[in-house]
C-alpha cells in the first residue's frame, strides 16, 4: 500500500467534509461494550499488568523464543520461512502458491498482508486473492484500504454496501438492490461459501504464535478464518516475530484481555489454535502448513524507546477511544495502521519522513494509554516521534516559527506575562458576546470544525495570583 | 549475502545488546516453557461442582448459544429432535464419528436421519461431542482428529454440541492441562467456540451466521456426577 501519511492534514480536512463518512463514524459502539465487559471481570487490571510483563519478557528473549517456536513447528510437520522485507515475503508466498499450481487464494483478515500489499501482487501474478472477512470483502469490492484494524469497513454505510454488491454481484446473477444488512450478509455468505470450497490456498494472519507448541492462533467472530485454513490444500500463516508468546498459559491470560478490549465480548466466537498440517488419520484440514515470519522493521524497534509498541495485540481499543480517529476515520492516516497505535507504529515501519505528521494527530488526552490492555505508553512515544521529527527538521515552518516565538517569550517571564495578558484581554473583549469564536486569524484550520472558547479576559497566571491574594485575605 | 533467518536473529541480538541466550538464563527459559505454570486465573474460572455447570450454562447463553439440560444420555435424541422441530429444521443431521456419540441410543428415535462423517455440501445440521466445556466464558473446546472433523464445526448452518457435565472445566488453563494429560502432542486444530458465528461489519449491526453456523445449540448431559469427578 502506497503511504499517503504525509498528507494527513489534507486527508483529515477532506474526511471532516465527507458527510457519508461522518454519518458512518457517528457512533462507535465499541466503547460502551468494552466498559461493560471489563466491569464484569474484577481481575481486569491485574491481568493487564501480567499481560504487559509476559510480552516484555518475551521481547527481552525474542531470539530464544523464535528458535524454540521454530523447532516445535518443524516437529509438527510445518514449514517456516524467514523474511526480512515485504518483497521477500511476497516472493515466498508466491513460490508456495506456484508450487501448488494455485489459481485462487482465500484470505482471512491480516493487516500484515496489507502492509506488504499482497493482493495486488498476487493479482499481477495471475492468482486471485479473495478476502473472506465480511468487512474486508466489502472494501475489496470497493477497491479501498481498511480504515480500522478489526472493523475494516467501518467507514462504509449500508447504502454503499448495497451499491457495491449490486455492481459486483451481477456476475453471480444477483441483480436486486438490497436494503437490509441481513440480506447483504446472506448474499455475501452464499457467494463466499463457494469460493471457500474452491480455493487452492488459504492465507491467514496470526494473533499469536506459541513457542511451547509451535502453534499459531487466530481469533475471529465470523468463522471465515477457519474455513480459510481448513478447506484448501495449504494454509499459509503470515506473521511477525513480536506475535510470539511463550506458553498456552501465557496466551490464555492475554486472550482474556483481547476480545473485551476490542468488541467488549467475553471471548471471541472462534479462537483457533493450529499446529502443523493435518495428521495422517485426520479426515480434513490442510496438507501443508507454512508460516512466513516477516520482520519488516520490528527487530529494529527492540532496544529503542519504541520497543513497548511491540507489545501491541491489535485490539483497536486505542483508536476506538481516540477523539482524532473518531473525527477523521482511518483513511486519513494514509497507511495500514490508523489511530494512536498507527501514529506510533507507522513512522517506525515506513520512516518518520513519510509518517512524521501522524504523531501530531493527537490531543494528548491520554485516553489511548488508559484503555490499552497492554499498557503501551502511546502518548509518550508520540512525543518521542515529535522530538525526532523536530530534530530532523521535518516539521512545518509555521510550527517551527511558532515554537521559536513561544520559546523566546517563555524564557522571559515578564515579557511572557505581558504578552499573554494582553492577548487574553483582547480575545476576552472580542469574544464576550458569544463566549467563543467561530473563526480566528491564523487559526482557521482549528476553528473550521470547532469553536474556540473565548478567554475570560485574564490569563491563568493572573487568575492564580488573584486567588492567592484572596486566600491570604481570609 | 547471509540468509534471512540469521540476519533477523542477529539483528534481534544486536538490538538487545547481547549474544545468544545461554547458561543459566537459557535453562530458566526452558524450564518456563515446560513448566505450564498458570498466571492469574480469574475467580470465575475457578468454579467447582454444580456451580460450574450453572456458570457454563449462563455464559454460553450470554454468548447467544442456546442450551438444554438433560439428565441421561438416553434423552439426547429426543432433545435433538425437539430442538430441530422448534427451529423448523428437517430431522436430519451429520454426526461426528465419535464413539461417545455412538453410545447414545439413537435407534430409539428412528425419525432422526443420521449420517456419520465429515460434512458434505448440503448438510444443514452438524452434531458433535466436545473435548471440554469451559465454564469461565461458556466456551466449547474441540480437538481435530478422526473422531471430530473440524469442518463439521463450521460448514453446517446449525451446530449441535453434546456436552457431558463431567467434561466441564473452570478455565482455559484447565482445558490445556486436560489436553496435555490426554495427548502427548497438540492436535492439528484446537477450536474454542463461544456462541454462534457473527459479524458486525455492516454499520456495526450484529448479524448471526456470518460464515460459520448461525445457531449453536448445546445439550448438557447432567446425570448428577459433579464435573471432573468421573
Ligand atoms: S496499542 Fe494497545 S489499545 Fe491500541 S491496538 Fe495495540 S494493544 Fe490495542
Amino acid at each position: 500500500m502506497q503511504p499517503t501519511s504525509r498528507a494527513f492534514r489534507a486527508n483529515a480536512r477532506a474526511a471532516l467534509d465527507n458527510k457519508t463518512l461522518q454519518q458512518a463514524m457517528a457512533n462507535l459502539g465499541f466503547r460502551q461494550k468494552r466498559l461493560e465487559a471489563i466491569s464484569r471481570l474484577p481481575e481486569f487490571e491485574a491481568l493487564r499488568d501480567q499481560a504487559r510483563d509476559i510480552k516484555n519478557h518475551t521481547l527481552q528473549h525474542l531470539d530464544f523464543y523464535l528458535e524454540a517456536y521454530e523447532a516445535k513447528l518443524r516437529e509438527s510437520g510445518g514449514q517456516v520461512h524467514w523474511c526480512r522485507t515485504p518483497e521477500e515475503a511476497r516472493q515466498t508466498i508466491l513460490g508456495i502458491c506456484r508450487s501448488l499450481g494455485a489459481r485462487t487464494v482465500t484470505k482471512g483478515k491480516t493487516m500484515i498482508a496489507e502492509e506488504i500489499a499482497l493482493n495486488p501482487f498476487l493479482e499481477e501474478n495471475g492468482i486471485a486473492p479473495i478476502e473472506t472477512d465480511l468487512g474486508e470483502y466489502i472494501i475489496q469490492l470497493r477497491n479501498e484500504p481498511p480504515s480500522h484494524i478489526i472493523a475494516p469497513a467501518i467507514h462504509v454505510t449500508k447504502e454503499q454496501v448495497a451499491d457495491s454488491f449490486l455492481e459486483k454481484h451481477a456476475v453471480y446473477g444477483k441483480t436486486r438492490r438490497l436494503s437490509e444488512p441481513r440480506e447483504m450478509l446472506e448474499e455475501a455468505r452464499g457467494i463466499l461459501r463457494d469460493k471457500f470450497l474452491k480455493a487452492d490456498v488459504g492465507i491467514t494472519g496470526a494473533n499469536f504464535l506459541i513457542a511451547e507448541t509451535g502453534s499459531s492462533i487466530i481469533v475471529t467472530n465470523e468463522g471465515n478464518g477457519d474455513l480459510t485454513q481448513l478447506l484448501p490444500r495449504a494454509h499459509i500463516v503470515l506473521a511477525t516475530p513480536e506475535k510470539l508468546v511463550p506458553t498456552l498459559e501465557d496466551v490464555s491470560t492475554i486472550l482474556r484481555l483481547l476480545a473485551r478490549s476490542a468488541t467488549g465480548q467475553e471471548f471471541s466466537v472462534y479462537t483457533t489454535v493450529s499446529t502443523g498440517p493435518r495428521r495422517k488419520e485426520d479426515p480434513d484440514g490442510p496438507e501443508q502448513y507454512h508460516v512466513v515470519i516477516l520482520d519488516n522493521g520490528r527487530s529494529a524497534m527492540l532496544g529503542t524507546e519504541f520497543q513497548d509498541m511491540l507489545r501491541c495485540i491489535r485490539c483497536s481499543a486505542c483508536m476506538n477511544h481516540c477523539p482524532v480517529y473518531g473525527a477523521v476515520g482511518g483513511h486519513a492516516y494514509g497507511w495500514v495502521y490508523p489511530g494512536p497505535m498507527g501514529a506510533v507504529l507507522t513512522p517506525s515501519l515506513i520512516g518518520v519522513d513519510q509518517a512524521g505528521t501522524l504523531p501530531n494527530a493527537s490531543t494528548f488526552c491520554g485516553k489511548c494509554e488508559s484503555v490499552c490492555p497492554m499498557r503501551i505508553p502511546l502518548p509518550k512515544m508520540m512525543r518521542h516521534w515529535r522530538e525526532r521529527e523536530y530534530e530532523q527538521h521535518l516539521s512545518s515552518t509555521v510550527s517551527r516559527l511558532g515554537l521559536a516565538a513561544w520559546a523566546f517569550l517563555a524564557r522571559r517571564p515578564s515579557l511572557y506575562r505581558f504578552a499573554t495578558g494582553w492577548a487574553a484581554r483582547v480575545l476576552g473583549l472580542l469574544g464576550r458576546r458569544h463566549g467563543n469564536f467561530a473563526n480566528l486569524p491564523l487559526a482557521g484550520g482549528w476553528t473550521r470544525f470547532r469553536d474556540m472558547p473565548a478567554p475570560e479576559g485574564r490569563t491563568f497566571h493572573q487568575a492564580w495570583a488573584e486567588r492567592a491574594q484572596r486566600n491570604q485575605g481570609r | 549475502m547471509s540468509d534471512a533467518r540469521s540476519d533477523i536473529l542477529a539483528g534481534i541480538r544486536r538490538a538487545l545488546k547481547r549474544g545468544p541466550v545461554d547458561g543459566e538464563t537459557r535453562r530458566a527459559l526452558e524450564a518456563r516453557l515446560q513448566g505450564h505454570r498458570p498466571n492469574l486465573v480469574p475467580k470465575r474460572g475457578q468454579t467447582a461442582g454444580r456451580e460450574r455447570i450453572d456458570a457454563f450454562v449462563q455464559m454460553a447463553e450470554f454468548s447467544l448459544a442456546t442450551v438444554t439440560r438433560v439428565a441421561r444420555a438416553e434423552q439426547v435424541p429426543q432433545a435433538v429432535a425437539d430442538y430441530l422441530k422448534s427451529q423448523n429444521l428437517p430431522a436430519e443431521l451429520r454426526m461426528a464419528p465419535d464413539p461417545g456419540l455412538d453410545a447414545i441410543p439413537w435407534a430409539n428415535l428412528p425419525l432422526l436421519k443420521i449420517a456419520r462423517g465429515k460434512p458434505e455440501p448440503g448438510d444443514e445440521v452438524g452434531l458433535t461431542g466436545v473435548f471440554a466445556g469451559i465454564a469461565e466464558t461458556g466456551t466449547l473446546m474441540l480437538l481435530s482428529g478422526p473422531r471430530s472433523p473440524s469442518t463439521l464445526n463450521f460448514l453446517p448452518e446449525t451446530h449441535i454440541a453434546v456436552v457431558r457435565a463431567d467434561r466441564l472445566v473452570g478455565s482455559y488453563e484447565d482445558g490445556w492441562s486436560a489436553l496435555r494429560q490426554k495427548n502427548a502432542a497438540m492436535p492439528r486444530t484446537v477450536n474454542f467456540i463461544t456462541g454462534p458465528s457473527r459479524s458486525g461489519d455492516i454499520e456495526q449491526t450484529l448479524q448471526l451466521g456470518a460464515h460459520g453456523p448461525r445457531r449453536l445449540h448445546i445439550i448438557v448431559v447432567d446425570d448428577g456426577t459433579p464435573p471432573g469427578e468421573r
